[in-house]
């Protein structure tokens, strides 16, 4: 379609900004120089990707934007494209990494470098992953990304970033091995590892049920699911701010990115028959989690476990499997991004004044932060799904798609709506209203001009998505109604074998 | 023209918002905190035994002495004027063109539909952004654009000394705008967004006062119970487009009478389709409408400023649910179990919130409880299928109820922030034009001939008593008890506000009259409570209501109790008056002529007297029920669940087992993050390398 390798350099173009950072001295220019190549980088690379968005064909449900090249000795290919499903994701990542980079600014002040360069590093990673079309390469970009995110955490973390990342680790390692071992006997399969292929293969029932359960290992630690949501909540409350911010706006949506791409559209059969399995994780997720998050008494873990109810919801939607359910399971990952993102860039606001994230240690906040209280309104609203926002979207769209299939599961979790009021509003109960007692809280200053660009575009986007979704909805479409379409074709075939034996 | 009806206010709230958040900007940000609140030691009258059980409603009037003090300390934010201008110029615009609207559709009969912009389209959902003008429409429309344009003018006054006048007239301008999107839905995603939207501005309006701990927790308490409610709205959706194939109202309605006699399954059950559509539907309005169950939020609301009480809390959003009701006739018409649910509710509503508001002592309070007990006489008009009854009371009762809350506020003002009814007492010496004002709305609520209410209140009695519905006598025999218990209640406020000897001099030397600003809206709904009355008869009741609503409320082929209501016998007819004289002689005894006798009644009635004050224990039964579970529940999750199974056996387990067996492991594990990198990327490259080599040449 295009005469140059868009996807190439939106996904490497961090990378060589990355190099040039490497290349600066490590004195105080440098370190300057660092903060403005990364942004200046990240900023750039959003601006190429909205080329992509603007060129883009909504109306066509292929791959686009395609590259081929043969790669360590033809060994495997080096295949780019994006659809209508994973092109809102890279935008998603393109457009959250300058707003990152800018929270960093002041917050993050030693081994400025190597910090920059470990997010312009996971930002081509995640890229990628996004737009790989071989499994092997989706299998490096997937696993990589966790490197720089590890030292994300390790390096410039809080107290107890070893437990963290230690946990991390176990979590992802599991996954990673088994998806990996599954990859190979796809391969042995199908015989290739073209990912576009793969989406019409019929792979037979017994390696299906297998491979799923072991993409459902790396995927559902990432995304996370309960009960391997553990690491989740340790990770954020160690992490820098912006790390907490890519971790949950982009990280976890790694996980769905998965099922969308892999385990549905391959492993239809499979999907249909333990949907009850996801149905009933995402329920657990859904309501322990949000039980859970009442009683939280860490600003950070409190979001981190609202984030995995969100999740659960996302995971119910896309196994439904109606137009509903997984147009609203992408929106909801979408508007996830925007919305846990800027719940995180709000704590590491107060979090750089009072260098403490315990909710008993603020109060009364308006008193002193109108400008900040009106934004963290804005997303805790979004957050409880509150019509007029885009986290209301992607709730009511999952919801509605599942009662379709199942309205066991979805009048448990609508259940999810109410909770999600208790737990936010009372956030920001403690947080904000109140009287100003606290002596240390007397001289807190508002969000200044560098807090307000960060936290301005995504108080827009929060707000347009919410009454207006349709861009990303429209994106999506179909992409969707093509894997839909194949996937009741897989299984009325199976039915209609089952039927004919 | 509709499109400005309704957006208008919300760009008056966008620029009062501005100006708020501008001028708060502004603010001296190294100003000394507030200090901390000092108590306000008003000596304390008891009239009534029990003074240990009335601790929760003396300890919300006091608390509200705190307000005045946050005043002292901030300054009045910049820009006010303009907001308070441009606000309540922009929905006074808006009420002009409702009226219009409503010349233009309720009599000349051009409905219409205008269509903003697509809203959702997924699959074969597609929902636009739509605004439905019909006659239903239009007395909403008028109902809301006329309440909220006095109380805008009234809170000019009211809130006068507030340091946060720009967001408060934000808010009331951005509720408004929720509530004309909610009357003007086409849609049900569009009822739903502007029933949360008006929830929203609930709760941000009573949590106004921010720094009261009681504003905050009643806010949180009204949205967490609008939540429950529309936990089973949104299922009704769901349900809809589960079985209709689509959320816009003319398609379900054009698909309900398919539906008939079709079941659902659900949730293990056989059930009707419309029963459970419509039950499911109907939880949404019990939320919103504070109705018996979900009614606990309406009192606690009170904590918001009183303007708020009189436009959210008694006029528009409470009524939105009787509204729901009406706008969904079509459905309802077809389901009877359902309808006998919605007879249920209401009438058990309307007596028990009656009892309740007969010993409140807080001004605000009894009104509140009067709002319930008034929604739930709707509410039975509604279930007996008389729509354009129920709609008809819902009109008189925002005149008459916001006068009676704007008139509380006067009160409120003139005693200094003193809600407390047991310190007032022979006020109508100094306040008369508030006294006149609130005799004429106490006289509309207690349905006095020729006054609003007895037209319309007693029409709901009339409907109850000749509807074929089993549930009818039910709805017909609560509704007349309850009319005794209203007048009865009503004039108990009135005698001890405003007659017999003041029960607090120092108050009582200080009130006065209120400035011109509040007096107007007081006159105005005034002559409402009066005129919106028996004019407005031939479009609510008997053939001419059929006429004016047409299309918009659905009566159903058997229903025929429009019709019936004109042959009632005479005594039947009469029995609401004869209530309401009961109750007033009755409040007359107890507090005129023998003020000594209702504390002698609780003290020999201790039980009961208590089981009323504290609203039929229902807080405290459902903190015991949900809320204390969840909490425990929560924490037992975290560190049980999450805790020790999980990790314990998960992440922590595998540690400590790793550890015992190598000490080594620990080296790579504490501190030296850069080998793990390090190791993981030499994995990722052998797993590579190795499925290369095998892969490659396989």
């Amino acid at each position: 379609m295009t005469s140059w390798p868009i996807l190439s350099v939106v996904t490497f173009l961090p990378l060589a900004g990355a190099l040039f950072i490497a290349l600066q001295r490590d004195d105080e220019a440098g370190v300057r120089n660092a903060r403005w190549a990364a942004l200046w980088t990240t900023l750039v690379t959003f601006a190429v990707s909205l080329i992509l968005l603007w060129r883009f064909d909504p109306s066509s449900p292929e791959f686009q934007f395609l590259e081929k090249r043969p790669w360590l000795g033809g060994a495997i290919t080096y295949a780019m494209g994006v659809d209508g499903i994973s092109l809102p994701f890279v935008i998603l990542t393109t457009a959250l990494m300058p707003i990152s980079i800018l929270a960093s600014w002041e917050a993050i002040q030693s081994r400025v470098r190597a910090y920059m360069i470990a997010f312009l590093v996971l930002e081509t990673l995640l890229v990628g992953t996004f737009c790989a079309l071989d499994l092997v390469l989706f299998y490096l970009f997937f696993e990589g990304g966790l490197i720089p995110m590890f030292l994300i955490i390790g390096v410039w973390g809080g107290p107890r970033r070893v437990y963290a990342s230690f946990k991390f680790f176990l979590y992802t390692l599991l996954g990673s091995v088994l998806m990996l071992l599954a990859i190979m006997a796809m391969y042995w399969q199908a015989g290739t590892t073209d990912i576009p292929t793969l989406l019409h293969y019929s792979f037979p029932r017994t390696l299906q049920i297998w491979a799923w359960f072991a993409f459902l290992a790396s995927f559902a630690v990432k995304l996370p699911m309960w009960p391997v949501h553990t690491w989740l909540p340790d990770a954020h409350v160690e992490a820098p701010t912006a790390g907490s911010v890519i971790l949950a706006a982009i990280l976890l949506k790694l996980g769905g990115y998965g099922f969308l791409r892999f385990s549905l559209p391959m492993f239809p059969q499979a999907s249909v028959e333990l949907a009850p399995l996801i149905y009933a994780l995402s329920i657990v997720a859904i309501v322990y989690t949000s039980l859970v998050a009442l009683m939280q008494e860490d600003m950070k873990k409190l979001v981190a476990y609202s984030s995995v109810a969100h999740m659960g919801f996302v995971t119910m939607g896309l196994f439904a499997m109606t137009a509903q359910g997984v147009a609203g399971g992408i929106f909801q990952m979408i508007s996830h991004g925007i919305v846990s993102a800027a719940l995180f860039l709000c704590v590491g606001v107060v979090y750089d004044r009072m260098h403490t994230r315990a909710i008993a240690a603020y109060g009364g906040l308006v008193n002193r932060m109108p400008l900040y209280a009106f934004v963290f309104m804005v997303f805790t609203l979004a957050n409880i799904g509150l019509p007029g926002t885009s986290g209301f979207i992607g709730e009511f769209l999952t919801l509605i798609g599942t009662f379709r299939i199942n309205n066991w599961v979805a009048t448990l979790a609508t259940l999810g709506t109410i909770l999600s009021a208790a737990y936010a509003l009372w956030l920001y109960r403690k947080v904000i209203f109140g009287k100003l007692e606290k002596a240390s809280l007397f001289n807190i200053t508002d969000i200044g001009w560098r807090e307000i660009v960060v936290l301005a575009p995504l108080v827009i986007l929060t707000i347009v998505f919410g009454i207006y979704p349709q861009p990303v909805l429209d994106i999506s479409a179909a992409s969707v109604a093509q894997l839909l379409d194949n996937f009741q074709h897989a299984v009325g075939n199976v039915q209609a074998a089952a039927l004919a034996r | 023209m509709y499109e400005a009806i309704v957006f208008l206010p919300l760009l008056g709230a966008v620029i009062a918002g501005v100006i708020s958040l501008v001028g708060a900007g502004n603010r001296h940000p190294g100003a000394s905190p507030p200090p901390p609140p000092a108590d306000h030691a008003a000596p304390l009258v008891p009239e009534e035994p029990g003074r240990g059980a009335a601790a929760p409603q003396s300890m919300h009037a006091d608390s509200d002495h705190s307000r005045p003090q946050q005043e002292e300390i901030e300054p009045p934010s910049a820009g006010s004027p303009a907001a308070e201008l441009i606000t309540t110029t922009l929905v006074a615009i808006s009420w002009v063109l409702s009226c219009v609207a409503f010349v233009d559709v309720g009599f000349d009969r051009h409905d219409a539909r205008v269509t903003v912009f697509n809203y959702i389209t997924s699959g074969d959902l597609k929902v636009d952004w739509a605004l439905r003008i019909d006659p239903l429409t239009v007395v909403m429309l008028m109902v809301v654009t006329t309440i909220s344009a006095l109380v805008h003018l009234y809170s000019i006054g009211y809130m006068a000394e507030d340091p946060y006048k720009p967001r408060f007239f934000s808010y009331l301008s951005f509720f408004t705008f929720a509530m004309l999107m909610l009357v003007t839905a086409d849609n049900l995603a569009q009822l739903y967004f502007g029933w949360e939207g008006v929830g929203l501005a609930s709760y941000l309006l009573i949590g106004f006062w921010f720094h009261k701990p009681e504003a905050n927790a009643a806010a949180i308490k009204a949205f967490i119970v609008n939540r429950i409610g529309d936990f089973g709205f949104a299922l009704g959706i769901f349900t809809v487009f589960l079985l209709t194939g689509s959320i816009n109202l003319d398609t379900v309605f054009a698909q309900a009478p398919g539906l008939v006699g079709k079941s659902f399954h659900y949730l293990n059950f056989n059930v009707d389709a419309l029963t459970v559509i419509c039950l499911l539907l109907f939880m949404g309005a019990m939320g919103k409408s504070a109705q018996f169950l979900l009614h606990t939020w309406l009192p606690d609301a009170m904590e918001g400023p009183t303007p708020v009480s009189a436009l959210i809390h008694a006029a528009t959003m409470v009524t939105a649910g009787v509204f729901m009701v009406a706008r969904l006739s079509p459905l309802f018409e077809l389901a009877p179990v359902a309808q006998s649910f919605v007879i249920f509710i209401g009438a058990t509503t309307a007596i028990f919130a009656a009892t309740v508001g007969l010993v409140q002592n807080d001004i605000k309070r009894i009104i509140a409880y009067s709002t319930c007990s008034q929604l739930g006489y709707m509410f039975v008009a509604m279930g007996v299928g008389a729509y354009s009854v129920g709609m008809f009371h819902l009109f008189t009762h925002a005149f008459f109820k916001g006068l009676l809350f704007l008139g509380s506020g006067s009160v409120i003002i003139a005693m200094h922030h003193e809600q407390d009814i047991r310190h007032m007492g022979g006020l109508w010496r100094k306040i008369p034009f508030t006294y006149a004002t609130m005799l004429v709305g106490t006289l509309a609520l207690t349905g006095f001939p020729f006054s609003a209410g007895y037209f319309s209140k007693d029409a709901i009695i009339d409907a109850a008593a000749v509807a074929k519905n089993p549930f009818a006598v039910y709805g017909f025999v609560m509704t007349v008890a309850a009319a005794a218990l209203t007048s009865f209640y009503a004039w108990r406020l009135i005698f001890k506000t405003f007659h017999g000897a003041p029960h607090d001099m120092h108050h009582y030397e200080a009130a006065h009259e209120s400035p011109k600003v509040m007096l107007v809206p007081l006159a105005l709904l005034a002559i409402g409570s009066i005129a919106a009355g028996w004019p407005f008869v031939p479009l609510f009741l008997g053939h001419g209501a059929e006429e004016f609503f047409r299309e918009s409320l659905k009566i159903g082929a058997g229903n025929t109790v429009l019709e019936d209501m004109e042959n009632l016998p005479l005594l039947t007819s009469l029995a609401p008056t004869i209530m309401m004289i009961g109750g007033f002689l009755v409040a007359w005894q107890f507090y005129i002529r023998r003020p000594d006798l209702p504390a002698a009644l609780a003290r020999d009635q201790a039980v009961l007297y208590r089981f009323l004050l504290n609203a039929w224990y229902f807080d405290s039964i459902y903190d015991f029920l949900f809320v204390r579970p969840a909490m425990w529940l929560g924490r037992l999750l975290w560190k049980g669940g999450d805790g020790f199974v999980i990790d314990g056996f998960g992440p922590d387990g595998v540690s400590a087992r790793v550890l015992d067996v190598t000490r080594n492991v620990i080296r790579l594990q504490t501190g030296y993050l850069y080998h793990y990198a390090f190791a993981m990327l030499i994995g990722v490259a052998a797993f590579l390398t190795w499925f290369m080599f095998s892969g490659g040449h396989g």
